[in-house]
């Protein structure tokens, strides 16, 4: 009989132990067993990256992710961009720039962000548009959430 | 999701025995772009999922000069593109791995995982079919080696029996003055599924100027990915030229047999093949002479 497995990782640098299922997603063990709601649920089927987590370095879709996949691993999720001193740049780019409106594709929007400014400080536009291919967002137009991206990167490098 | 076990072997003769215990109802996982979709949605179900990717033989990716290149099957398409030796020496495969999905998608994403899902639309298979390459597999009876034109048998239907796994892929070394290349049509500009894609890889002798040999594969216009052998065989020894370029297009064509569907038409689909043949034999000819 399947049953819960007791599951050891890192998340947003905490030791974090849970049980769950092996049929359920990181993403639903974030939100439901973990009560971290902050990471989003658009699709569940790795198509709008609402979900999108840090996992072991690269953004992944946590939708497309198993909850005991994530034994032993480092996971960043949107609860650990910000630090106790406040808002980390990109969250308050999108806040300047209006980046979001419903937000629900927004904590998506960010991590992939901070991940991508982390590997390429000099992102171009064009860059940019490709990395966020996977970010589904219904409301903005994509505009300006690529200015506010554009808007972070320029803060981060002064 | 139904419930279901899951394992982690972390050797290859263990992943053979979890696979070979279970038969039909285990399922390997790599990425799980598709099969955790596929599981949820319902479209294949299992008891048991054995995770591959601990195992050391699925992750590596190595190259030798005279070996050519081994990508272990879990390994996923960033670490496929970001490899110094792969982007060096197999851009066409750089081509295929960097449009895979999403970022995202790329993080997880494998090559095994693509050959194994055999879906028609797979977009690493054609130019890894361009390429000569073949599939490295292991199961309860040892080991063997397919050809992996010769893999995929059905939409969603490969060779692998009961209990086998793959466990790499292997290209063999680049030829002097050769290259290859990959692209597809959809019509946004990226997270698509092919309307039609085509993989080339040329041979050309030391002038630049002739075809020793060529290698051209189809995406998304038949049940499973398409070697067009007489359309490559059609450009060995011939010098490079439009015109040869064009008859061997033509003999692509002549090997789709496309459906009409939501994303293109029978008729656009034998269209693209033409366009996209061209296309990646004149890019695969710029990178054998060393022009990109
Ligand atoms: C949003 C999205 C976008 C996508 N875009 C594309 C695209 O542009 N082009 C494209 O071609 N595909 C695309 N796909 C499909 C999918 O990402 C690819 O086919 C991918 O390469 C599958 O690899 P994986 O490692 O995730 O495979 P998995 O899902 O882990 O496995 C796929 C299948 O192969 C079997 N399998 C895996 N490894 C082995 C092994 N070693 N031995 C035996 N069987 C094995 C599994 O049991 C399963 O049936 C997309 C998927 C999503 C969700
Ligand atoms: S919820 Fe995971 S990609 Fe949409
Ligand atoms: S702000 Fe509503 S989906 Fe992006």
């Amino acid at each position: 009989m399947p049953g819960v497995v007791h599951v050891q990782t890192t998340i947003n640098g905490n030791p974090t132990d849970f049980l769950c299922e092996p049929r359920q997603s990181l993403l639903e063990v974030l939100r439901d067993v973990l009560g971290m709601t902050g990471t989003k649920e658009g699709c569940n089927d790795g198509n709008c990256g609402a979900c999108t987590v840090v996992f072991d370095g690269r953004i992944v879709t946590s939708c497309l992710v198993l909850g005991v996949e994530a034994q032993g691993k480092e996971i960043t999720t949107i609860e650990g961009v910000a630090s106790p001193e406040g808002l980390h740049p990109v969250q308050q780019a999108f806040l300047e720039n209006a980046a979001l409106q419903c937000g629900i594709c927004t904590p998506g929007f960010i991590v992939a962000t901070k991940a991508l400014l982390e590997q390429e400080p000099d992102a171009d536009e064009g860059r940019i548009r490709h990395w966020l291919a996977g970010n589904l967002c219904r409301c903005t137009g994509y505009d300006k959430i690529v200015r506010a991206v554009l808007d972070a990167e320029t803060k981060l490098n002064a | 999701m139904e419930a279901i076990e899951y394992t982690t072997p972390k050797t290859l003769a263990e992943a053979v025995q979890a696979m070979a215990d279970k038969g039909d109802r285990a399922r390997a996982l790599a990425g799980g772009t598709d099969l955790l979709v596929q599981l949820r949605g319902g479209r294949r179900s299992a008891d048991l999922i054995v995770d591959v990717k601990d195992v050391p033989e699925l992750n590596q990716i190595s190259y030798d000069a005279q070996d050519g290149l081994t990508i272990g099957a879990a390994a996923p398409c960033y670490q496929i593109y970001q490899d110094p030796a792969v982007a060096a020496n197999y851009p066409g495969l750089v081509d295929s791995a960097s449009l895979i999905g999403s970022i995202q998608i790329q993080g997880r994403a494998s090559l095994g995982g693509n050959l194994c899902n055999s879906a028609p639309s797979a977009d690493a298979i054609p130019v890894m079919i361009a390429l000569g390459a073949v599939a490295n597999i292991a199961g309860p009876n040892g080991t063997r080696q397919v050809a992996v034109e010769d893999f995929c048998t059905g939409p969603g239907r490969n060779v692998l029996e009961s209990g086998e796994v793959l466990v790499s892929v292997t290209m063999p070394a680049p030829q002097a003055n050769s290259g290859a290349s990959y692209l597809r049509f959809i019509p946004r500009n990226e997270m698509d599924i092919a309307v039609a894609g085509v993989g080339s890889s040329v041979v050309l002798d030391a002038s630049g100027q002739n075809f020793v040999s060529a290698r051209i594969s189809l995406a998304s216009v038949a049940p499973t990915p398409v070697f067009c052998r007489e359309a490559g065989a059609s450009l060995s020894g011939k010098a490079v030229s439009d015109e040869a370029v064009e008859a061997a297009a033509q003999l692509a064509m002549a090997d789709a047999v496309p459906i009409n569907d939501m994303r293109g038409t029978v008729r656009q689909r034998i269209h693209l093949v033409g366009v996209l043949t061209r296309r990646t034999l004149n890019i695969a000819i710029q990178r054998a002479r060393g022009e990109e």
